[in-house]
């Protein structure tokens, strides 16, 4: 065989068709990452709930209705925000729905001692971010996992709360265009959450900051080496979850016009995971999004709003509820394992697969 | 140098008597000890780098090696000893402080996060970004940079927008060494183990980006390898570390593969004979 000397080199693609073949698989992966990513998967989800729910019953499309539901997902929604930064990095924050129960007692001791009422809010949300602060610094400087630094702290906090409100019920402090604002009129705490829920994924997604929680949370030796201050970064994750958490409490003082010390925050806490967990959010860390915690918390909104329209009794609610969030996690891990080549999820191959044709067609 | 008995003393000149005064230097190590509880993996370690000089660090598993590049990179601090850049004196309390001295590393696990896309691995921790104090990331810029320099230093692969953990092995070592080398004012690059998990091909592909910014930049390298065959082909010269100290240095042009061997082996015989006498 004659090999000729000619120079049957093969041009170099030209720029343009590589930049389209980048741009192609940019977009492919646009739709592969939303489809694997989970958020669309709920999000269908979501809205088949939604459609159940307004076949079963006329009084779930009402307007009365959209009014409740939003007041059900709101703070849900915000709790999902707060978690996602610390779940993300791998950690959790358990002591969040705690700051929430603590933060509208403090504006009223702020308040009782003579502060306005604006002033009482900030200085409460200044100490609640300090809160995080301390589970952020004993995490990162004593080394100790978040999940027990927390759970200490939920405890603290309960017993602050506790303490300095005799068990007592009291009246938020302050009426009026703040309390208003403050979650007080029907819409308002939807406002906040979905204001939140955009900042949130701003931060997340389109800065510095977001993309080093990220990359902590995937690989933090290498994030270390690579120069990005890890204990930092983890730190500013708590005071925001923290901080997060004392602002929904404040909301919901108003919303719910009186101040409870026996709250359950750490049901509420849950709630915040689980709406994160559902759309996509990795608890071992690495892959956060704050969409995904945004349409989890409505589809949590949706299903418990729903339950009520439709009569079943709460210990029913709390049984799909929990399933719910079991069978978000199993999709979870599953999708997780074909999207990393490991193992056969077979649901998730079936989803992606349908998802990749879907892509690859379009 | 307390080595006890050297049958083969020949072989063993150590040239530190003759080093070039600190101000040529580019880099300068002195004393580096560095201990792990009560392990002590470095005990005293000097090593110098000309502009422009490549140099080759040997050793067996665990003598240290990665960790000497940990301390000159600002990764970790050192117990004791001294770093002199350019014949200052420096401390370096951060992977940034070591980098605002031109000092660029490719470290041994390639520092690169799994879940994040090939560019914003390169361009980790200094990414572009607009609106001042709140740091945008500036994707599109970063995107067309990344396919820019890889494609310029023919680095293949399918997209830049690819997670990581998509890449092959020897891909991913291609980025980490990319990361390294892409500021243009890189002055000292340590390479641990850069050629590892790479193919013949891309091997040389790395070699020759090596040698160019060598040769083309005046970069100085200090180059990590297990394979000699590499040592001799990328580097001026070669240290050999052992039990924490540089027991070898020779210019590559005055020593050759097989001494080298050898004296690896035969320090090796000795410790085992020490061991057992
Ligand atoms: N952070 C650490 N904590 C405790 N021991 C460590 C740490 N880093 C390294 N060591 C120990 O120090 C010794 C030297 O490790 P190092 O990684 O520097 O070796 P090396 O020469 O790079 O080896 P290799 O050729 O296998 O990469 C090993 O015994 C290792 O176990
Ligand atoms: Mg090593």
């Amino acid at each position: 065989m004659v090999v000729s000397e000619s120079t049957h080199v093969a041009p170099p693609p030209a720029p343009e068709a590589k930049e389209a073949r980048a741009t192609a698989v940019k977009r492919r992966l646009w739709l592969r990452r939303l489809l694997q990513g989970q958020e669309l998967v709920i999000a269908v989800i979501g809205v088949a709930l939604a459609i159940f729910f307004s076949i079963y019953s006329s009084a779930f499309s009402s307007q009365s209705n959209v009014a409740t539901l939003s007041t059900y997902v709101a703070p849900i929604m915000i709790f999902g925000i707060a978690e996602v930064f610390v779940l993300t990095l791998g950690e959790i924050d358990l002591s969040v729905g705690e700051v929430y129960v603590l933060s509208p007692f403090l504006v009223v001791y702020l308040h009782d001692a003579g502060l306005g009422v604006l002033g009482g809010i900030v200085i409460s949300l200044v100490a609640c971010a300090a809160i995080g602060l301390i589970n952020g610094l004993i995490t990162v400087l004593l080394n100790v996992p978040s999940f027990i630094t927390t759970l200490g702290t939920v405890f603290a906090l309960q017993g602050i709360v506790l303490l300095s409100s005799n068990g007592i019920q009291i009246n938020p402090a302050g009426s009026g265009t703040i309390a208003k604002i403050l979650g007080g009129s029907t819409y308002s705490p939807i406002i906040w959450a979905l204001a939140i829920a955009v900042v949130g994924h701003i931060v997340f997604r389109r800065t510095t900051f977001g993309l080093h929680v990220t990359a902590v949370g995937g690989n933090q030796t290498a994030s270390g080496e690579a120069g990005v201050r890890v204990g930092a970064v983890k730190i500013w994750c708590f005071v925001l979850c923290s901080l997060l958490g004392g602002l929904i409490g404040i909301l919901d003082g108003y919303r719910i016009g009186s101040l409870n010390p026996g709250t359950d925050g750490l049901t509420m806490m849950f709630y915040g995971v689980a709406a994160a967990v559902i759309g996509g959010t990795a608890l071992t860390g690495g892959r956060g999004t704050m969409i995904g915690a945004g349409i989890g918390a409505i589809v949590l909104g949706v299903l418990e709003d729903g339950f009520n329209i439709i009569g079943i009794n709460a210990f029913a609610y709390q049984l799909v509820l929990g399933l719910a969030i079991l069978g978000a996690m199993i999709l979870n891990i599953q999708l997780e394992r074909t999207r990393s080549g490991r193992g056969s999820g077979s649901l998730a191959r079936l989803i992606t697969r349908l998802g990749g044709r879907r892509a690859t067609s379009s | 140098m307390n080595r006890p008995d050297l049958s083969k003393a020949d072989q063993v000149s150590m040239d530190d008597k003759t080093d070039p005064p600190a101000a040529e230097d580019v880099l300068r190590v002195e004393g580096i000890t560095k201990a792990f509880g009560p392990i002590k993996v470095l005990r005293g370690v000097d090593l110098h780098l000309a502009p422009g000089e490549v140099l080759g660090v040997v050793g067996s598993n665990g003598a240290g090696k990665s960790t000497l590049v940990k301390i000159i990179t600002g990764y970790q601090p050192p117990d004791q000893g001294q770093l002199y850049v350019e014949g200052e004196p420096v401390d370096l309390h951060s992977v940034q402080d070591a980098r605002s001295h031109g000092i660029e590393t490719v470290f041994q696990d390639l520092a690169l996060v799994d879940e994040l896309s090939v560019y914003h691995n390169l361009f980790l921790n200094r990414e572009v970004t607009s609106g001042g104090r709140f740091r945008f990331l500036n994707n599109r810029r970063m995107r067309a940079d990344a396919m820019r320099y890889l494609e310029e230093i023919q680095v293949d692969i399918p997209s830049v927008d690819l997670p990581v953990e998509k890449l092959s092995g020897g891909q991913r070592q291609a980025i980490a060494v990319a990361r390294a080398t892409r500021r243009e004012d890189v002055k000292i690059l340590l390479l641990d183990e850069p050629l590892a998990a790479m193919g013949a091909k891309e091997a040389k592909l790395i070699i020759d980006l090596v040698k160019s910014l060598a040769r083309n930049r005046g970069v100085s390298m200090l180059v990590i390898d297990h394979n000699y065959t590499h040592i001799f082909e990328l580097c001026d010269r070669v240290n050999v570390v052992e039990q924490g100290r540089i027991t070898l240095d020779k210019r590559t042009a005055d020593t050759s593969l097989a001494e080298l061997t050898e004296f690896m082996v035969s320090s090796y015989r000795q410790q085992v004979e020490g061991a057992s006498a």
